[in-house]
């Protein structure tokens, strides 16, 4: 008889069999208390969400790398049997439509993912490589402009505004206004204050109406961006209705903003944990690009992504029912013993491309190739240009992120 | 050895074309390809790694006889 995730369908608090989860990191980059009594588990097993109901937790690299492209599991949001990781989430889910790309099948994400994906090329992301640069670069010559030992916030200061204009040029959204989305964007993202479901669902908004008055805009003097093509190519043609196109935008700004720049904030301060493998990427930034992979392994700053089963799946001796919660954990995945040597243990010369860092399947993440080059070039360009790098305060005085939103800190004050 | 990529399949990841450039390429809709001649994968040693690389399975390997 296989393993069923039959009633009690809810529990009031975890239980040892079910654990509540998720669970709060200390350490930004460190597998929270508890994982390692959920790795030693078995591949698959249950944890309790907020509101008490049980879902699937699925640990093992070898069985997520099968379930993740399962066409059975679903990302779609708007099925009321799918997994949420927190009530803010719930609040969100009240939206008219589902978010396009991450929260949608197939034929419907193809067709989404078909109408952006030539930007995001290798190609694409290659040409833009200088102009990555030049971003770096000017914004370490602000900071580098303040007298040594000044402390600065490295991730307002550096790491958010650095993929923010990035993702902005790419749109065609313009750069004075990024101030805006670079609050939103946070917001929608990893905010967790006291107010966080309201005010995540309203900088959503707001960024949405932005972006449609931008569409207006775009219309009457177009461009040559990535929202220009959109407008000629697929609004024009009537291949994709305007609030749909305007929804598109919204998920590819912000998730353009929020993921890279937690990954540049939590590098750097993973590297200045380990000098020895930071000295030799200072010493050989061909080392960059194995690291980077490296570093998403190990940070895995997207742990939980969720999934509804459709239809019934027999998995490693489980039955995971239609209408069952599944949760694939990224960093039990990319901290599998089977999978990885020494799993808990940054080391930039490792062979990572194991990791599902950036998911797998067909949802895998779509900027992932542009998301390496910035986090290359912007950690590369800190190194080489601030050799005294430290942080300004002890790295466990630094805030984490809420368990339930993307990982990364709440500021990291550096010196130099 | 002969290489398939299934374009239907295919998400564009570039999974395959980051780790063996030299047989996979992008096309202009961003989708994964196999360069032209390069079907028997040149004797590239991670042919097999970007095919197991690839998220959504869409490489497939068939083992031809050697002549």
């Amino acid at each position: 008889m296989p393993d069923t995730l039959d009633a009690p369908i809810t529990l009031a608090d975890g239980t040892d069999d079910a654990p509540a989860y998720p669970i709060k990191r200390r350490c930004p980059y460190h597998m929270p208390p508890g994982y390692e009594e959920l790795r030693d588990k078995s591949p698959i097993s249950r944890v309790t969400l907020w509101n008490g109901r049980v879902a699937w937790l699925v640990t093992g690299n070898e069985v997520g790398r099968r379930l993740f492209p399962d066409q059975r599991l679903s990302s779609d949001v708007l099925d009321p049997r799918f997994p949420l990781l927190a009530p803010r989430i719930e609040a969100q889910r009240q939206q008219a439509a589902a978010p396009p790309l991450v929260g949608v099948d197939d034929p419907v994400h193809a067709r989404q993912r078909r109408m952006v994906l030539p930007s995001f090329g290798i190609r694409q992301v290659n040409a833009l490589r200088p102009v990555i640069q030049r971003y770096a670069d000017e914004l370490l010559d602000k900071m580098l402009a303040k007298d040594p030992g000044t402390t600065v916030d490295l991730l307002t200061e550096y790491a958010l505004p650095m993929p923010s204009a990035v993702i902005c040029t790419l749109l065609g959204v313009p750069y004075e206004d990024h101030h805006y989305f670079d609050e939103r964007s946070r917001h929608v993202l990893s905010s967790s204050g006291p107010e966080q479901a309201a005010q995540a669902q309203q900088a959503f908004t707001e960024i949405l109406t932005y972006l449609d008055n931008l569409i207006s805009r775009k219309q009457d003097e177009p461009g040559d961006t990535l929202l220009d093509e959109l407008i000629s190519r697929q609004l024009e043609e009537g291949k994709v209705d305007r609030h749909e196109l305007a929804m598109l935008a919204t998920v590819l700004l912000v998730s353009g903003h929020e993921t890279t720049s937690n990954m540049i904030a939590l590098s750097t301060m993973a590297l200045l944990a380990h000098p020895e493998q930071l000295q030799a990427l200072r010493a050989d930034e061909s080392l960059m690009p194995r690291a980077v992979d490296e570093l998403m392994r190990y940070a895995s700053i997207g742990d939980m992504l969720m999934r509804v089963a459709k239809e019934d799946i027999e998995i490693e001796g489980h039955l995971i029912k239609a209408g069952d919660g599944v949760i694939l954990s990224t960093m039990l995945m990319n901290r599998d013993p089977e999978s990885f040597e020494r799993p808990d243990e940054l080391d930039i010369h490792r062979q990572a491309g194991r990791h599902v860092g950036f998911g797998y399947g067909i949802h895998q993440c779509i900027g992932q190739n542009l998301a390496r080059a910035e986090m290359e070039i912007a950690l590369a360009t800190l190194l080489r240009r601030v050799p005294t790098l430290r942080l300004a305060v002890p790295a466990d005085q630094i805030g984490v992120n809420a368990p339930f939103v993307l990982q990364g800190v709440t500021e990291l004050p550096v010196t130099w | 050895m002969h290489i398939s990529i299934d374009s239907n399949r295919c998400i564009g990841s570039a999974q395959c074309a980051v780790t063996v450039p030299a047989v996979f390429e992008q096309d202009e809709d961003g989708l994964s390809t196999v360069i032209a001649g390069r079907e028997d994968g040149a004797g590239q040693p991670l042919v097999r790694e970007a095919a197991r690389a690839c998220p959504v399975q869409a490489i497939t390997l068939t083992e031809t006889d050697r002549t």
